[in-house]
């Protein structure tokens, strides 16, 4: 097997982290799927240390777990603070910016 | 397989270990889309999560592989099962697309950007790879180390001053002032005597009622139920449970199965008839 | 002496200033202010006069300047009075007519209450006309010129309550506003042909000039002519005009206003002589306007609308006169002059008759009324013998002179010319002594006016007759005062200079033919109203007579031609502006509108919305970027 692999499903499961965004309404969950996101991108830049024999791709992806864990935070903050005032978690319900 | 000649192939045991925990990190990440229930969605996602981790230390990425378990699935996961259960376990969503469109729209996005990103790669020609056996000579941690606090330094520290700011504004948004002093037991005793009402403390769920569980309201005397016995997040969630007609139910439901045991035939609403009427 | 030609325009407009501003308190002196400060201008037009007289005849021009303008590099209008003998004649003219004029109105206008008023007017058309004859450039013509527009329609519209008098006064200003056009355009051609618009360098560099500049400043010029001096086709205004008191009338007909347009044309002579051809269609145009004038004049009953039939036409001739160049010149401003003289009196006369007839204006309802008010017949019919060219009185050298310069021209044209002016001179003896028979002899036809009271025929007073008998005995001296030693001829001649022309008639000739032409005229009028008693109501008449009454149809033709075109051209323009001007602009509006209509609906509020359009960007991105590396 390649670890070319690796790469495909990272792309597939970014593309269900995306897809999921669009489609679910649910903040908590809408941002499960962008933690998937950033995890398959993890897992290609760990694939790519693999492929290139050096470890630059791990670090990146040691950041993006930083990033990620800080965005969470904040991320779930948010959520907490708008179920607070609107007693839903819905990000349809956050639509006041349309005419 | 020597660590310093480019590979073709990973070893057979990766690569069933790939395709079997591969399969099942697909499943995890579809289930994170398609539950219904947050939890079961933070769950699957956590599963998705172990393998990836699992992936990570096959790729030789010992560090992170450790490091995603503890920080992301421990940690990060937790945040979010906690985040559940702050707004609403059961609250289940409705998978029912409201926007006109959405769903197709997404779909074919998704789909597409599958396609390109799956073309993209089978593109790039990667036939060999170098694998990270000479990187991790002096050991995966002390690779990394070396890098991030040589090569990588700034932005480590710049990493860090973000997760300070995160910190920091997690806390002020989720902060209320308080813009007046707590009220003491004595001060809020006496404010209950001044407005009159429920002057003892407020009943507790499930009095009378054929549970004493928290989401079941106590029945008042004329039976029916009274919403103060439950708590007021559980009102403001409409996770209240009635059972006033639920002992009515078992008995219409216990009279039925013996009615269809003993073959009785039903009763005609005809023969019912008030003393009055049947005297005159 | 220079420094007092400001003070001549001065005066005047001091008096309408003082009179306008001056408001109710002035109510009991205003008419002796305004006449007063006429009468000092005429004064020291009389004191320039006997300065220049004083020189030598290559010296009688004086120049003042006062201020520059406008200060521009390139385009100097400075404000600079130029009087010279031709300035000198016209300012007489005004000032002395002008002040007569004045001194009338005190009388005629005694039960007027807004007599103050009135002179204020009267005043503020005396300064425009003689800025307008003063002026040393044409930019500076040009005011006084519209200034002249404003006065008439001031005065022409004087009795404003009177819907007839508003609409004759917007009439005129309107058709003067043509005119007007004309003059700014030549004034603007002059500007771009010679870079100056003072006569001086305009007149030194016409020979420099192409020939199509010059045809067309001159035919421009000619269209201010024909606007101010009511030539063809401009001359609808003149017969509304009469709604005006009849002081105005006379001011307007005898020594401002209508003889602008021949002063405009005399003072142009240098650029006329240049262009024959539109010296040929200003001669033309003088010939067509006398037999035009000459005819509506017949048809008239009213006296006003007669005479101003007849100035049409006297003004028609002076026209034709400045047309014919160098001959005519000085014989045009002659016949001015005495035209000036006697029309003033016809006019002041006319004016009395009404005083004395309740305001009655149709001569049908007159008659025999030279028993009853002897001054003003005798005055009358002295300005109708000098008008008709009686031999001895001045519209008999003035007009014989024209004719003759115009059988002068030569040629074909010559005889053609020639020939109308004497048709003309016949006609004009045959309205005449059908005003006066009709006015002055006969039966009374006298009739209660509106409100039933019976005319009682009376003389005017003193203040209103001596104006007239000054006019008449101007009327009847004039001419000969003008012609005996060819005095006029050689004191206008270094201004507009003078050719004789090689006439195929001699000038004994010319006098037997409008000798006979007279005794013509005047005996079919005799015939017809003179031996015959005068119907009351007009009778149906010809086509020519009943054409005439309409004015020759001046009226229907502009509205027929210009109001009819020009709101079909309106309306064409407003459905192609509504249809496609607006039809693009709101088409435009609302295709955009309609847009942005459906845009908004990608603007619907959803997050989620927002996402799937960044991630079709981003999918396209990538497409993008595959593209590229493939190719």
């Amino acid at each position: 097997m390649n670890p070319v692999n690796y790469l495909y499903l990272a792309g597939l499961l970014f593309t269900i982290g995306a897809t999921g965004v669009l489609i679910r309404r649910n903040a908590i969950v809408v941002f499960m799927c962008i933690e998937l996101m950033l995890n398959a991108c993890n897992l290609a830049f760990v694939t790519f240390s693999r492929l290139h024999g050096n470890l630059d791709g791990q670090v990146i992806a040691f950041f993006t777990m930083v990033v990620a864990a800080a965005e969470v935070v904040v991320g779930l903050a948010i959520i907490v603070s708008l179920f607070r005032t609107r007693h839903s978690a819905s990000v349809d319900d956050a639509s006041l910016m349309k005419l | 397989m020597s660590a310093q000649l480019a590979a073709y192939t990973t070893s057979t045991g990766e690569a069933f270990q790939f395709w079997v925990l591969g399969t099942v990190a697909v499943i995890g990440a579809l289930c994170t889309v398609f539950m219904k229930k947050a939890v079961h969605s933070a769950l699957s996602l956590a599963g998705t999560m172990i393998v990836l981790a699992v992936f990570y230390l096959a790729n030789g990425a010992y560090f992170l592989g450790v490091v995603q378990i503890v920080v992301y699935t421990g940690a990060i996961m937790m945040l979010f099962l906690f985040v559940v259960m702050l707004v609403g376990v059961t609250a289940a969503d409705s998978l029912k697309e409201t926007i006109k469109g959405q769903r197709w729209l997404a779909l074919l996005c998704g789909v597409g950007f599958g396609v390109l990103l799956l073309a993209g790669i089978a593109n790039a020609s990667l036939k060999d790879f170098a694998g990270t056996g000479q990187a991790n000579a002096n050991g995966n941690v002390e690779g990394l180390a070396a890098l991030i606090f040589t090569k990588y330094v700034f932005a480590f520290e710049i990493t860090g001053a973000l997760l300070i700011s995160a910190a920091v504004g997690a806390m002020v948004l989720t902060h209320r002032e308080r813009t007046e002093r707590a009220k003491t037991q004595r001060e809020l005793a006496e404010q209950r005597v001044r407005e009159g009402k429920h002057l003892p403390p407020l009943p507790a769920p499930g009095v009378y009622a054929r549970h004493n569980a928290v989401d079941i309201a106590g029945l008042l005397p004329d039976g029916s139920p009274s919403e103060l016995t439950v708590s007021k997040t559980l009102r403001e969630r409409g996770q209240i449970r009635d059972v006033s007609t639920e002992a009515i139910n078992d008995l219409r439901a216990l009279e039925q199965r013996s009615t269809e045991r003993l073959e009785r035939t039903p009763i005609e609403p005809e023969t019912f008839k008030r003393p009055e009427e049947a005297s005159k | 002496m220079e420094k007092l030609i400001a003070l001549l325009i001065a005066a005047p407009l001091l008096g309408a200033a003082v009179l306008l501003v001056g408001g109710r308190r002035l109510d009991r002196v205003g008419h002796w202010i305004g006449t007063l400060l006429s009468t000092a201008s005429f004064v020291i037009g009389l004191l320039l006069f006997a300065d220049l007289l004083g020189k030598n005849a290559e010296h009688r021009t004086l120049i003042q300047h006062l201020w520059t303008w406008i200060p521009v590099e390139g385009f100097q209008a400075d404000v600079t009075f130029r009087l010279d003998q031709l300035s000198m004649t016209f300012v007489l003219l005004i000032t002395g007519v002008g002040s007569l004029i004045h001194l009338y109105s005190v009388g005629y206008m005694e039960h007027d209450e807004r007599r103050r008023r009135f002179f204020g007017y009267l005043n503020l058309f005396l300064a425009a006309m003689l800025l307008l004859v003063l002026a040393d450039n044409y930019l500076l013509l040009y005011v006084g010129w519209e200034g002249v527009g404003l006065a008439s329609y001031l005065l022409i519209g004087f009795w404003q309550h009177k819907p007839s008098a508003a609409t004759a006064a917007k009439k005129a200003f309107l058709v003067n506003r043509v005119g007007d056009m004309g003059l700014s355009i030549a004034i603007m051609l002059m500007f771009t042909t010679f870079g100056s618009f003072a006569f001086g360098p305009v007149f030194g560099h016409v020979d420099g000039a192409s020939q199509g500049k010059l045809t067309a400043i001159g035919l421009m010029l000619l269209l201010a002519a024909c606007g101010k001096s009511a030539q063809v086709p401009l001359q609808s205004w003149l017969g509304d005009a009469m709604e005006g008191p009849t002081p105005v009338s006379a001011l307007i007909h005898a020594a401002t206003m209508v003889t602008a347009g021949v002063y405009l044309i005399v003072r142009s002579a240098a650029v006329f002589n240049a262009a024959p051809d539109a010296q040929l269609v200003v001669t033309v145009v003088g010939t067509v306007t006398l037999l035009f004038g000459a005819i509506v004049g017949c048809a008239k009953d009213d006296i006003k609308k007669a005479l101003a039939g007849s100035t049409m036409s006297q003004i028609g001739y002076m026209v034709l006169a400045a047309g014919l160049g160098p001959i005519g010149y000085v014989f045009a401003i002659m016949h001015l002059v005495t035209h000036g003289f006697f029309k003033a009196g016809l006019f002041l006369g006319a004016g009395s008759v009404m005083h004395g007839m309740n305001d009655e204006v149709d001569m049908r309802k007159f008659g025999g009324l030279r028993k009853y008010m002897p001054v003003t017949f005798i005055t009358f019919g002295l300005g109708y013998l000098a008008i008709i060219g009686f031999p001895g009185l001045s519209g008999f050298f003035s007009k014989d002179k024209i004719i003759e310069a115009a059988f002068a021209k030569g040629g074909t044209e010559g005889w053609i010319l020639g020939g109308a002016a004497l048709v003309g001179a016949a006609i004009t003896a045959f309205y005449m002594t059908r005003v006066m028979l009709m006015t002055f002899f006969g039966e009374k036809r006298w009739q209660p006016d509106a409100e039933g009271h019976e005319p009682h025929p009376h003389e005017s007073p003193a203040v209103m007759t001596i104006p007239m008998i000054v006019l008449a005995v101007g009327s009847v001296l004039g001419g000969a005062f003008f012609s005996i030693g060819d005095r006029f001829l050689k004191w206008l001649e270094p201004v507009t200079g003078h050719s004789e022309g090689h006439s195929p008639v001699s000038a004994g000739e010319v006098t037997i033919a409008t000798m006979v032409c007279l005794v013509i005229g005047v005996g079919i009028a005799w015939a017809q109203y003179g031996r015959k008693p005068v119907p009351a109501l007009a009778p149906r008449g010809s086509l020519l007579t009943r054409a005439a009454r309409r004015d020759l149809l001046q009226d229907d033709f502009n509205h027929v031609v210009l109001v009819r075109g020009g709101e079909h051209l309106t309306r064409s323009l407003v459905y192609l502006d509504h249809s496609l001007v607006d039809g693009v602009v709101n088409g435009t509006a609302a295709g955009f509108g309609g847009l942005s209509g459906r845009l908004r609906r990608l603007q619907n509020g959803f997050a989620r919305s927002y996402a799937v359009s960044m991630f079709g960007g981003a999918a396209l991105l990538v497409a993008a970027t595959l593209l590229m590396r493939a190719v």
